[in-house]
């Protein structure tokens, strides 16, 4: 199959950027979306051009390494997948496809399709973690967990990381991401103690490092790879209003 | 020179608390004038990184995804193993040692695996304090399950991102320490050479892969925790970016390279589709728990799986192996898959690929519960083939996965150059001639968190009080020219083909040559071509863009020259090895019913390659086993 690809082209992260449009054949319906740019770069190679910048690793929707808009959606035309997982089945022969890098002011652009997250990390540094050192742990089944709280805390856990929730937010908001984590530890009893602490400190970092408010138009949900539900979001809102209370 | 494994004294139980008991240590205030670099932050060295910066030395940890989050210990699904006996069927630390010894074919060393066995329980008491929301039971206890090799039920799991919930509390664990300002991390840096200071490990040189700049970091020990080399195959399961750069490296530099053929091949990933395919997507190997695997009992038979009556169907598996069945180890139902593929009996559009089947999991469990098992790997398979796996069996094919061999580590893991250690995948260590699923997570963790930090003591004591070593030192200015050396003559080449090109071929080769079978013309050919692919590199390969700037097409060329010769290396290695041992099996030594010969008078060695000016050189340690008897290995 044959498309157009319009993809946006910056080559650095002060330089204006714009879009760019390469005509590609000799596509298959097999090929996942990245092995068609993969394929596109192999052309340029070969003609002296710079190849496109494009971000992935793991190309199996774990790592949350990929993302980039196409035609206006994160991770592509389907709900909850990464850019990995897309099929050049899911296109026309003929189809423009247009390609853009996430676009957030907390997520600047670093090359091409590739923008920086280190935000994600930063909100991390800030207590998404049970400050407990290696080698002090108890017996692991002296921590009762019933199956329900196990299965919600994992529900939380699965987020990928990879922004399309910020991506797709008309505020870029991180809610989704960081009420992910919180959920995660804060409903266990591991992360009980330091609690609160986290939930403050997560969300002021959240709100240092420049991402929008939520507003609850739910388009976060819709894409998140791994079906993280907005509920989430409702539920760290809640954590948060008992720490500040309760200090 | 003579390979010394420094394995303690003392019975099999005793030996790593005689190790521990007898080691030097560093008081608490020392630590922190005690640099070490961690490159790789997966989780032996997110493990590593954390811990060693709780104990209070200064770390530098590097990798070159945007995050450390994204390393690819993140896409193991399956789980992870302990020898807990929560289950009350049996285990034990010694059976454990005893499956992963026999697992791995007697060619691993009886001290090292016994000691991952020894450590496993404490790891899942770390990593639930950690807050791994490992699946429990109503009750509130821990669940398990199978996994290939094994007839008790030891392995731990997180629905099925095992490896990602894993991963995620040693990257958590890795900031708290970050935020402690213990330790440096380092993002987007790839390391591309090693510096050598009087013949020991004093730093690295890396690439900033954002600026390109070439940057120097020194240390007082240097840990490479840069995980497995499969990519050398091109196809398999590991991470695009996923490479041998470090460790070959550091082998050219004069670490011993330890049983490099030695390479898992999975039974169950998705079958290649089409040539351009970057990677093949592994479905969990505790898919076999419920899971049938066969193939139809006519070769080309033109009928959809569920058309085909019971009868019909052939269970090879179960069949061959009537005590392990679908539960054989991997490298022995990935050889009687590609048996089945070679003699015709293939399913699938290109005939490449076998059936796993769940229609009687599904009849006899109900769906509800084959859901909340594999909920997501049926979604995912869905995802990628469009096929519903609820409905009609999954086609699964082999695919390369798992390097067993690595650099050459002694029983502290630390390589042949002093100040150098390997841990996790990078390594060869507990795993012999074939890994027990479930087991490699857990050789990662065990590796960073618990032996790595005590063991590294043992020779940081006498680096205490010595001049330390600085990036102005002439050595780092040395290496550093040689890199950018390397680099420019890539970019000058400007040939007429891509990287990808001299991947595939690559890769061709040695899945032909050095995977599932392999035999001496074979490998004598492969030899032979990759050093054909390696000059055709050289005058050929065509890179654009520049050095000093983010050039995605420059990695991928630097990953693959050291590909290219790291798979000469493999290749010599399996043509050293005559014999069948676990993954490696040669034709030239099997049963008249196909099942492996090894040779256990000549070959009950680690191959050790000392790198000589584009040579290799063998090396062996003998192993010795003092405590159990090497039995043929049977699954039947
Ligand atoms: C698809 C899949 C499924 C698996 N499932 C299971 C399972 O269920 N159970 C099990 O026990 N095992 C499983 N394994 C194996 C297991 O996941 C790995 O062996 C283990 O996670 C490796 O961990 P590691 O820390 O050694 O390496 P990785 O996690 O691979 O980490 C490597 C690190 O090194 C860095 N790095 C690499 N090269 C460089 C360089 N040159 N410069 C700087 N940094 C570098 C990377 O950025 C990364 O941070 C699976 C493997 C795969 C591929
Ligand atoms: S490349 Fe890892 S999620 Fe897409």
């Amino acid at each position: 199959m044959k498309v157009t690809f319009k993809i946006w082209r910056q080559d650095k992260p002060q330089a204006k950027g714009a879009f760019k449009e390469y005509q590609v054949d000799e596509l298959t319906e097999d090929m996942s979306f990245l092995e068609a740019l993969d394929h596109l770069n192999e052309r340029l190679v070969l003609r002296g051009e710079k190849v496109i910048a494009y971000e992935y690793d793991c190309r199996e929707g774990i790592c949350g390494q990929c993302g980039v808009f196409i035609n206006g959606r994160a991770h592509g035309p389907h709900p909850n997948i990464t850019t990995c997982q897309l099929h050049m089945r899911s296109f026309k022969d003929g189809d423009t496809i247009v390609v853009e890098p996430w676009r957030a002011n907390a997520f600047p652009i670093v090359k091409d399709l590739i923008v920086d997250r280190s935000a994600f990390d930063r909100i991390i540094e800030q207590g998404a973690y049970i400050s407990a050192k290696t080698g002090t742990a108890p017996e692991a089944n002296a921590i009762l967990i019933g199956k329900a709280i196990a299965d919600r805390a994992m529900d939380a856990a699965a987020c990928i990381g990879c922004g399309a929730c910020v991506a797709t937010c008309k505020n870029s908001s991180a809610a989704l991401f960081t009420a992910a984590k919180i959920n995660h530890l804060n409903s266990l009893p591991q992360g009980k103690p330091e609690a609160h602490q986290r939930v403050l400190d997560m969300t002021a970092q959240m709100e240092r490092e420049g991402f929008g408010h939520c507003s609850f138009t739910g388009a976060c949900e819709v894409e998140c790879p791994a079906g993280i539900s907005i509920a989430n979001i409702a539920e760290m809102n809640a954590r948060q209003g008992k720490a500040q209370l309760l200090g | 020179m003579t390979l010394n494994a420094k394995i303690p004294e003392g019975r099999l139980e005793d030996k790593w608390r005689n190790y521990q008991t007898q080691s030097r240590l560093i008081n608490p205030a020392n630590k922190k004038k005690l640099h070490v670099i961690v490159v790789g932050s997966g989780l032996s060295g997110a493990g590593a990184a954390a811990t060693l910066a709780e104990l209070g030395y200064d770390v530098q940890c590097f990798c070159y995804q945007d995050s450390a989050r994204r390393a690819h210990s993140v896409a193991a699904q399956g789980g992870i193993n302990a020898a807990k006996n929560y289950q009350h069927d049996g285990d034990s630390v010694w059976r454990m040692f005893y499956d992963t010894l026999k697992g791995g074919d007697f060619r691993s060393r009886e001290a090292n695996t016994y000691r991952l066995a020894e450590l496993s329980a404490p790891l899942i008491d770390h990593f639930t304090q950690q807050g791994v929301p490992f699946a429990r039971e109503y009750g509130g206890v821990l669940v398990n399950r199978s996994f290939g090799g094994v007839q008790v039920q030891r392995t731990f799991y997180a629905r099925g991102q095992t490896g990602q919930q894993l991963l995620l509390a040693a990257y958590s664990q890795l900031y708290k320490m970050v935020r402690m300002k213990k330790v440096s991390l380092f993002t987007r840096h790839e390391m591309l050479d090693l510096v050598l200071v009087d013949g020991k490990a004093k730093g690295i040189i890396a690439r900033d892969l954002v600026s390109g700049a070439l940057k120097r970091f020194a240390a007082d020990a240097v840990v490479l925790a840069t995980g497995g080399y499969s990519r050398v195959f091109r196809l398999s399961t590991l991470a695009i970016g996923c490479n041998g750069s470090a460790i070959w490296k550091a082998h050219k530099r004069g670490a011993f390279f330890a049983a490099p053929s030695f390479t898992q091949i999975h039974p169950t990933a998705l079958p290649q589709s089409s040539e351009a395919q970057s990677k093949l997507t592994l479905m969990s190997e505790s898919l076999r728990n419920d899971g049938r695997i066969w193939v139809p009992k006519q070769t080309d038979d033109p009928r959809a799986a569920n058309d085909i009556p019971e009868e019909e169907r052939d269970y090879y598996l179960e069949r061959r192996y009537p005590s392990f069945g679908n539960l054989a180890p991997r490298d022995i139902a990935s050889r009687a898959a590609k048996e089945r593929i070679d003699a015709g009996f293939g399913v699938g559009r290109l005939k490449n690929a076998v059936y796993l089947d769940f229609k009687h999991a599904i009849e006899r469990f109900g769906i509800n519960t084959i859901q909340d098992r594999y909920g997501n790997l049926f979604d995912m398979y869905k995802k990628i083939t469009g096929i519903d796996a609820y409905r009609e069996p999954m086609q699964i094919s082999p695919a390369a996965h798992f390097s067993m061999g690595g650099l050459w580590v002694d029983y502290e893991l630390m390589t042949t150059i002093p100040g150098l250690y390997a841990v996790g995948e990078c390594n060869f260590s507990d795993h012999g001639a074939n890994r027990l699923g479930a087991n490699s997570l857990l050789q990662a963790s065990v590796d960073g968190y618990f032996i790595l930090p005590n063991t590294i003591n043992n020779y940081l004591a006498a680096a205490l009080n010595k001049e330390q070593v600085s990036t102005d030192h002439p050595a780092f200015k040395q290496v550093e020219v040689e890199v950018k050396q390397h680099i420019d003559r890539i970019l000058a080449i400007q040939g007429t083909k891509t990287v990808d090109h001299f991947h595939r071929e690559l890769g061709k080769v040695m899945w032909q040559e050095c995977a599932m079978s392999r035999n001496r013309a074979g490998l004598e050919r492969a030899i032979a071509q990759i050093k054909q692919i390696r000059a055709d590199f050289w005058s050929d390969v065509k890179v654009t863009g520049h050095s000093d700037e983010l050039n995605t097409e420059l990695e991928k060329a630097l990953r693959l020259a050291d590909f290219i010769e790291l798979g000469i290396l493999m290749c010599t290695d399996a043509l050293q090895r005559e014999e069948s041992c676990g993954a490696h099996f040669r034709e030239e030594f099997q049963t008249p019913d196909g099942e492996a010969v090894r040779v256990d008078d000549l070959y009950a060695y680690v191959s050790a390659w000392e790198y000589d000016q584009g040579d290799f050189k063998l090396h062996k340690e003998v192993l010795d086993f003092e405590f159990v008897q090497p039995s043929v290995r049977s699954y039947k």
